[in-house]
């Protein structure tokens, strides 16, 4: 039996294509991926991402838990409703998942995470929560709905919707976040688009979503998401990383905090890594199209490094196929590599990521 | 989408379609887009190239996935449609004039173990369920 959110009959009665995904019935487009693509870089669409789970931590001192649970640093969040980006890491420096943690108080932290690895980032954090801070009360909020909506006229349409919200949201910064009534939102998302992504009881989910359509919000599917995302060069988990690669091989070194004095779970391995591997964009220079898995071969001083696709696809915004791969940390940005595609090898160009923001191809 | 009559199909969803001039046409059916998604990338065979029956002689690739293409009768590329690769799209507008290439059989007998319209309808009604 398929997990469903709030909004799956609404899907359904928008003439969604359904899919399982990991799981949850969710939809993958509502008629073509390439149309929601560009209303999002173009205008404004909408992703139901009610399968990502909210965690509230609440009590005394959340601040120091997530100080040792997670890898960037907490002490960043200093404005409340500011929010981090963070890998949660194994002993090892496996990432168990990405997450971002909002700062409401210092009281209530939240954390979104994956909807893949709810179930095991919850466990994990009950079980380090019991030996480092057993005072804390860390709750999932499954009666919670997630709406991200991106795109350039995102956080107007939005305004339309929702007026009250409008004073409370508009001068929010990148990764800011605010409570106005019984909504939570927060300018963050996963498409390199401004906009909101907002938190809200599930049962207003499916008439919240009606309006904003009403109000010219494009419905678009996990599979724009993706197209969205690679472009904005934003890992995905479970392809571009996992608990057997760390964050330093996974182009998430920025986002790691190994200067504090301040210990963390993981920080000692990553401490003693030798890294050999690195995350880059590759844009395919010949014809065809790049997928994960698909092998690279990199050439320098007449050695051969292999390296693997973690995400590849086609660019709708620049209109040729492009890839995260992770490949030696031998190879430099503005070699060729070459990418074995069924029985051909076909030529790529290393680049940094990401290939696209707010509109503008930057490869 | 109705299934067009006039055309036979294989069950690996490419149709057929019979000329006068006694080659043939070859595209991807409706229900293959469909299930695709939007195509982004079509390779094509070359012309004179001569094809069995279920070799596979093209690529589409959409959105999603890559899905080879398998030639549903022997016979020599005589034709292909080559403004298609810069239109991939065009296959989801309709893939019934969306063609890809055009064959000269080598054998037409072949051409009576395809499917016809009411067979390919329920090869995919089975597909659905």
């Amino acid at each position: 039996m398929l997990k469903m959110t709030p909004l799956n009959q609404t899907h359904r009665d928008m003439n969604a294509k359904m899919v399982d995904f990991g799981g949850w019935d969710m939809p993958l487009h509502y008629g073509s991926q390439l149309d929601e693509h560009h209303k999002v870089r173009q205008d404004a669409g909408m992703f139901d991402v009610s399968h990502m789970l909210p965690v509230d931590i609440k009590g005394d001192n959340v601040r120091d838990f997530l100080r040792q649970l997670v890898a960037n640093n907490v002490d960043k969040l200093t404005l409340p409703g500011k929010a981090l980006y963070s890998c949660m890491l194994t002993p090892q420096a496996g990432i168990i998942d990405d997450l971002i943690i909002y700062f409401l108080s210092e009281t209530w932290f939240r954390i979104v995470v994956n909807a893949g690895t709810a179930d095991k980032d919850v466990a994990w954090m009950l079980r380090k929560r019991d030996e480092l801070a057993p005072n804390l009360e860390i709750t999932p909020r499954r009666d919670l709905a997630m709406i991200a909506v991106q795109g350039p006229n995102a956080r107007a349409k939005v305004w339309q919707v929702i007026p009250d919200s409008q004073s409370a949201t508009e001068e929010l910064k990148q990764f800011q976040s605010a409570v106005v009534g019984q909504y939570f939102i927060a300018r963050t998302g996963y498409t390199g688009e401004d906009g909101f992504e907002i938190i809200l009881p599930a049962a207003d989910a499916p008439a919240f979503w009606k309006a904003l359509y009403a109000a010219g919000v494009a419905p678009a599917g996990l599979g724009a998401r993706d197209t969205l995302r690679l472009e904005a060069g934003m890992n995905l988990y479970g392809q571009d990383m996992d608990e057997t690669k760390n964050p330093l091989e996974s182009g998430l070194a920025w986002t790691v905090d190994l200067k504090s004095e301040r210990d963390f779970i993981g920080k000692q391995t990553l401490l003693d890594a030798a890294v050999t591997h690195q995350l880059v964009g590759l844009v395919l220079v010949d014809r065809g199209v790049l997928r994960s898995h698909q092998q690279v071969v990199g050439q320098k001083d007449g050695v051969e490094y292999p390296g693997e696709i973690t995400s590849g696809g086609f660019s709708p915004t620049m209109n040729q196929s492009i890839a995260l791969a992770r490949i030696s940390a031998q190879i430099a940005t503005g070699d060729e590599v070459d990418v074995v595609v069924r029985d051909k090898k076909l030529r790529a160009k290393v680049v940094k990521y990401p290939f696209v923001r707010n509109g503008k191809v930057l490869v | 989408m109705s299934i067009p009559t006039n055309l036979k199909y294989s069950k690996s969803h490419e149709w057929v379609k019979s000329e006068a001039d006694g080659t043939v046409t070859v595209g991807i059916s409706h229900h293959a887009q469909e299930l695709l998604g939007d195509m982004v990338f079509i390779e094509l065979p070359e012309v004179g190239r001569v094809l069995k029956q279920k070799e596979e002689c093209a690529v589409a690739e959409s959105v999603k996935a890559a899905a080879d293409v398998y030639s549903p009768i022997s016979g020599e590329v005589t034709a292909v449609n080559s403004p298609l690769v810069d239109e991939p799209g065009k296959i989801n507008e309709d893939a019934y004039s969306a063609w890809l290439f055009k064959l000269k059989p080598s054998n037409t007998a072949e051409l009576d173990g395809l499917l016809d319209a009411a067979a390919y309808n329920e090869l995919v009604e089975n597909e659905d369920h």
